[in-house]
């Protein structure tokens, strides 16, 4: 006969909890996506002249000593020089001090097109997926139908209606820009939702947002981060080509887009850096952010892990 | 393959009723009157010219009256000029932004699916690594800064082409390089990716192995499976094209409907912006359901899905 001991009803261990912790970093999917991320030189380089820009539009005319908006007659359409590092405009304001006061507002613009199209995208391709059968059947005879609308020509309409400003041309890039985020969404959930772990957690009694909030929205976030990272590029184009249709940000403020499209009477004359700046910055953007876009395209998928 | 054609087709009437109606209620949503203008007109002659233009009607005859105005396709006199019709500027533009869009779409077509096809074929090479820079560096500058870039360098300073117009091939050469780069540069990276994904499969190392030369294998073989996703896009390239038209003639003084469009919109010429948007958008409209029918010809898997479902 065994004797009773104490030592038997002291609570147990919980070091055994412990010790199957993993001891090496786990490397998540978004672990590895960054550690793929960084090996692929360009995408890094858009990256990092990104940030700089971004630096540069917040920072940029607070350290300038010209202001963006005074006008300073004397010295108009002057070249480049120690004062004015990017020469002046018609109206002798600092291309230098516009040039990243446009960055602002190009960035924006781009920024938040991408995220009201995000937000509407994941909501209503989220729904239509999730739903399926008659409800996505309708939803998607929509999206089709506003997919066959001249994108551009609905935007122009909008502004002449509504009139140029900056939430009006963020207004009018979104009301129909959200439908290539939706079938994107759509098409995710769709693929995602038929997964074991999402039978699992419904038999767990997971109600429908908490399934498409925790199990369908993260699963499918690559080519969702992919396609936002597209969208920035192609609205901060918009904008620009909207500014030369004489559409854009109204002055005296500036976009790169007007800055351009003001340049354009003088570029004959040999007045190159009016252009040039500008142009050269909606250039490098829309190149760093589709460098970037490819590079996450690659490191978002699971299939090219090697 | 007909009741997807006819299915389209639906598609395409309801989508360009859609975006008439829409043009409608967007121009009748501005405040005032487009006759307001700074002379001073008085009542008589004002009264006439709203009866002229139809705007003294209550908003739904105005609409059946537009709506008419579509099916008939008689857009009836701009108001900024009087003496001009809608029509007659459309016959007058229509013709030549035409000719520019569709020398674009062969140029881009073809210079993108060789840039592309040669990147595959000599992939990681000095070829496929300079094909992919330029196709980056295209997609990445506005068709508006190359034009003036162009202008600048090519015909001001270097007085190679002429700087503006349309009126002979010579002049043709600027407008039609600044517009067709970027859905270039598009193409060209999009055929290279398939292509090299075609290059990988079996029944190409089959092909290969029975002794096909490589020059066919490229052309019959998989040329044809990889230019699928470009026929995918030629949707989005043309509405990319069309628009881009706008600025191009108007940088290039081009006198094509672009610039009747971007005219239009600065006078707040409502009979000209509602006319122009339409017949852009069906156009527009009517070329992605040519595009669809056109994928549905190419892709096999479109025709075997109807079949199954027809028995």
């Amino acid at each position: 006969m065994t004797q009773v001991r104490d030592e038997w009803f002291r609570p147990s261990d919980n070091s055994a909890d412990e010790k199957e912790a993993v001891v090496r970093p786990s490397l998540s999917y978004w672990k590895d996506a960054w550690r793929r991320l960084k090996q692929n030189k360009l995408a890094m380089l858009g990256l990092i002249f990104l940030a700089l820009l971004a630096v540069m539009a917040i920072f940029g005319p607070i350290f300038s000593p010209h202001s963006v908006t005074t006008q300073d007659l004397p010295n108009q359409n002057q070249p480049p020089s120690a004062t004015h590092w990017f020469g002046t405009d018609e109206a002798g304001r600092d291309v230098f001090t516009r040039t990243w006061y446009g960055a602002r507002i190009s960035l924006f613009v781009g920024l938040m097109a991408a995220l009201i199209d995000f937000v509407i995208g994941i909501v209503y391709g989220g729904i239509a997926g999730y739903k399926g059968g008659k409800t996505d059947g309708i939803m998607m005879r929509i999206i089709e139908i506003l997919y066959g609308l001249p994108y551009l020509l609905v935007v122009i309409l909008l502004l002449v209606v509504m009139g140029p400003s900056l939430w009006t041309i963020i207004l009018a890039l979104t009301i129909t820009g959200w439908v290539g985020m939706a079938r994107i969404v759509r098409g995710q959930v769709l693929q995602v939702k038929n997964y074991e772990f999402v039978t699992a957690s419904k038999s767990f009694g997971a109600k429908t947002p908490r399934i498409i909030r925790k199990n369908l929205i993260p699963n499918s976030m690559g080519p969702i981060i992919v396609q936002m990272t597209l969208t920035v590029p192609s609205a901060i184009f918009a904008e620009a080509f909207l500014s030369f249709l004489g559409l854009g940000i109204q002055a005296p403020f500036a976009s790169w887009g007007v800055m351009a499209n003001d340049a354009l009477p003088v570029i004959i004359t040999g007045d190159w850096w009016r252009l040039f700046f500008p142009a050269l910055f909606i250039s490098l953007t829309m190149f760093a952010f589709n460098v970037l876009g490819d590079g996450l395209q690659d490191a978002l998928d699971p299939k090219m892990r090697k | 393959m007909g009741k997807y054609i006819f299915k389209r087709f639906l598609m395409m009437l309801v989508t360009i009723f859609i975006i008439a109606t829409l043009t409608f209620f967007l121009m009748h949503a501005v405040p005032g009157s487009p006759l307001e203008s700074d002379r001073n007109t008085n009542e008589t002659v004002q009264a006439n010219l709203e009866r002229f233009y139809k705007l003294d009607q209550p908003l739904h005859i105005q609409y059946l009256s537009y709506m008419q105005s579509i099916v008939t396709f008689d857009f009836g006199p701009s108001i900024k000029d009087p003496n001009r019709t809608v029509n007659e500027l459309l016959a007058r533009g229509f013709p030549i932004s035409f000719e520019l869009g569709i020398i674009t779409i062969l140029v881009a077509v073809v210079s993108g699916i060789i840039l592309g096809t040669m990147a595959a074929l000599r992939h990681n090479k000095m070829i496929d690594y300079a094909a992919m820079a330029f196709a980056v560096i295209g997609i990445s500058i506005p068709n508006f800064v190359l034009a003036t870039v162009l202008i600048q360098q090519l015909a001001v300073n270097w007085n190679l082409f002429p700087p503006a117009t349309w009126t002979s091939p010579m002049h043709m050469v600027l407008p039609v390089l600044a517009l067709a780069t970027g859905p270039m540069a598009i193409i060209a990276r999009l055929t290279r990716s398939s292509m090299l994904e075609v290059l990988t499969q079996d029944y190409i190392k089959m092909a290969r192995a029975k002794g096909i030369k490589p020059m066919r294998i490229v052309l019959r073989h998989a040329l044809r499976n990889a230019l699928m996703p470009v026929v995918t896009i030629m949707g989005t390239l043309l509405a990319g094209i069309l628009t881009g038209t706008f600025v191009i003639e108007k940088i290039f003084a081009i006198p094509g409907m672009g610039k009747y469009f971007v005219d239009s919109i600065n006078n707040r010429d409502y009979p000209v912006i509602m006319g122009t948007t339409v017949f852009y958008s069906a156009f527009l409209i009517f070329m992605l359901f040519l595009v669809d029918i056109v994928y549905g010809i190419l892709d096999p898997r479109i025709k075997l899905h109807k079949k199954e479902g027809d028995v």
